[in-house]
């Protein structure tokens, strides 16, 4: 097995602010990722089951009727939607699950806010034959029943979490303290972009099959690359995963789109980089990066209509690249969310997350102000199925 | 007598040094000055002075419940800070370690929250998130004010993790006696005495063994083995289940130092 590790940081970001029961672990995770990583039998494994399974590649839609309308960018749609399973997040979750596997780990523990993270997980955990239990937070089981169901018939073991604001912080800090107790025989499968070292690079890696995709569907269709690339940031795995293959290629514009709950003024939000007085670099679930709390360094509680982006981190490697300024952050209210995803129902006859939507109201903000060339690809990263209920309360069924 | 001397001597003079924690402010602030105080006066070595955080990830129920009920009494870390201060007002004497997690002491300012530290009363730091590879400018700052900066092991800590923690950790080294979280545990792992054997091969500081213990037996069975044993968990049960908070902390600390 390799010795090298990877870098533990960007820049100043990431680290492992964990306790030391878990150093242990995660050096052996970053062994077996390095190992595998660079192992083409395993490589060879997951792309094959990407592509059987995941219904990889995912298509490049241009959206037609949607540029028409807002008459100015040409806007076209990665369809992380229509993986397996509903969103980007079975990319992650096959990788890692198929890591566990080879490391000989038979339990597998994972965390789940709106729930598409812990469905990914229970669907890579039935199809590999691994054993899979769910931490998630009492007042997201509520909010988002049918993917309690959904994990549930996929055979994994649901444990709601009571303590705290019982959202997914809370849910991330019951995975850890499951994972400090049974550390011998379990594997921490995260979900996002985010945590301790290895987890922030080892996720983008596994999300970065959608940049790949892209580039190459771009090229086929308008026969160069796109002048900018939209996607919305709760931890972050979506935009890392389109980012990362066109870091190098600085005429695309990044843009990554933070939760604007109810506005980035009324302390409702979990737009980190957007109010300076609540989001501050700090520490939380093991990585240093831009994280919302109070004057005290409590956490603070966030509010997004979309669980999904309702987090009070954000994944470390965006935290870098704003500050080096090679993406760019934005944000996009509740309001504007629900009116983007109606917009794309309308217009396009596809209904997104309400994770996605956040990105999909960029672009429609901005693509008005574009010219008829500028080319502008919006990572859609999941289905809207799951949020029905939430759509139907918000705008009348 | 300076902070650090003042850990060194007292394992240096009592073995095994008994060293109950507290969360500051649970379940109110007056409280647990009182409970800190009778412990201090029933026997208590040396102390752990929790600062509540809202993500103790590294605890069970017991201490999780406590922290959110001094949070939600509005407890801060300058107010813990204060705490210690009228703690030390009251001839309190032994040394103070104090436990939080590492996004309040960011918040607060590293070089701040030193300085006010030393300055309260503070003996030293043990914050459990925090392991020596990201501690650099906590550990400079306390070494420049002669405060202790504890790092913990665990059972399936590495030998190269082991030398790694007891050469940086000042004061003492925590020994974790489970892999898990704090909390009571019916029964302390067998492998203990060989965990602790395999620290001792590279250790040159005094060893102390957390988590887990909560009974006069157990803490004569760790103490046979360990420089200083700590409660936490069993002393805040202690507590909660008595009228008179102060007194059952004096009785529980009087129980297990025997």
């Amino acid at each position: 097995m390799t010795t090298t590790t990877l870098p533990k940081k960007f820049g100043p970001y990431g680290g492992q602010f964990v306790p030391e029961t878990l150093m242990p672990a995660l050096a052996e995770l970053e062994a077996a990722y390095l190992h595998y990583r660079a192992d083409p039998d395993f490589q060879a494994e997951l792309d094959h089951l990407l592509q059987t399974y995941v219904g990889r590649p995912t298509p490049l839609s241009y959206a037609k009727r949607l540029s028409a309308k807002l008459g100015g960018a040409q806007i076209y749609l990665k369809r992380e939607d229509l993986a397996h399973s509903g969103a980007h997040k079975i990319n992650n979750a096959l990788g890692q699950a198929l890591l566990a596997q080879r490391m000989g780990k038979q339990r597998i523990i994972a965390e789940t806010g709106a729930g598409q993270h812990g469905v990914a997980t229970a669907t890579a955990c039935a199809l590999l034959g691994l054993e899979c239990v769910v931490y998630m937070g009492t007042v997201d089981m509520a909010r988002q029943a049918p993917n309690v169901f959904r994990m549930r018939l996929l055979g994994a073991d649901v444990r709601g979490v009571d303590s705290g604001s019982q959202t997914l912080k809370d849910a991330i800090n019951e995975a850890i303290r499951d994972w400090v107790t049974n550390v011998a025989d379990t594997y921490y499968l995260l979900g996002s972009a985010l945590g301790p070292h290895p987890y922030p690079t080892m996720v983008r890696d596994f999300q970065a099959v959608i940049g790949r995709e892209t580039r190459e569907q771009i090229l086929a269709a308008a026969g160069r690359l796109p002048d900018s690339i939209v996607a919305c940031v709760g931890g972050g795995s979506n935009a890392i995963g389109i980012f990362h293959d066109f870091l190098p290629d600085e005429a695309v514009d990044l843009i990554g789109v933070e939760a604007g709950g109810e506005g980035v003024h009324s302390g409702k939000h979990a737009a980190r980089f957007a109010d300076p007085a609540i989001g501050r670099p700090g520490v939380l679930h093991g990585c240093y990066t831009y994280v919302m709390q109070d004057q005290d360094g409590q956490i603070a509680l966030t509010h997004s209509i979309s669980a999904g982006l309702d987090y009070a981190a954000v994944g470390p490697e965006h935290t870098q690249l704003r500050d080096l300024e090679r993406a760019f952050y934005t944000s996009a209210t509740d309001e504007e969310a629900l009116q983007a995803f109606q917009a794309l129902c309308e217009n396009e006859g596809i209904i997104p997350a309400l994770e996605s939507s956040h990105a999909v109201a960029e672009a429609i903000k901005r693509a008005p102000t574009l010219p008829p060339d500028h080319i502008m690809v919006v990572n859609l990263s999941g289905r809207g199925d799951k949020d029905l209920d939430t759509v139907i309360g918000a705008i009348g069924g | 007598m300076q902070p650090l001397e003042a850990i060194t001597n007292t394992f240096a003079q009592k073995k095994p040094a008994f060293m109950p924690y507290f969360t500051l402010g649970y379940p109110d602030l007056a409280t647990s000055l009182d409970v800190i105080e009778a412990c201090a006066a029933a026997g208590a070595d040396m102390m752990e002075l929790g600062v509540p955080f809202s993500d103790p990830l590294a605890d069970g129920p017991t201490i999780q419940h406590s922290t959110q009920v001094a949070l939600q009494g509005g407890m801060t870390v300058e107010k813990c800070l204060t705490a210690v201060s009228h703690l030390r007002a009251r001839h309190i004497t032994i040394p103070f370690m104090l436990m939080g997690y590492i996004n309040p002491i960011l918040a607060y300012g590293l070089e701040q929250f030193v300085a006010a530290a030393a300055q309260a009363g503070v003996n030293g730091f043990i914050v459990p998130d925090l392991p020596p590879d990201e501690a650099d400018e906590l550990a400079a700052l306390s070494a420049a004010h002669n405060l202790a900066l504890t790092y913990l092991l665990s059972p399936n800590s590495s030998d190269e993790r082991i030398k790694l923690v007891t050469q940086k950790s000042t004061g003492f080294t925590y020994l974790v006696s489970v892999t898990g979280i704090t909390g009571a545990r019916q029964e302390l792992s067998q492998a203990l005495g060989d965990f602790i054997r395999r620290v001792r091969v590279h250790a040159n500081g005094p060893l102390a063994v957390g988590f887990g213990i909560s009974t006069r037996a157990q803490v004569e069975a760790v103490g046979a083995l360990a420089d200083g044993v700590i409660i936490g968990s069993a002393l805040i049960k202690a507590v909660d289940a008595a009228t008179d908070k102060a007194e059952a902390a004096a009785r529980f600390v009087q129980e297990m130092v025997g």
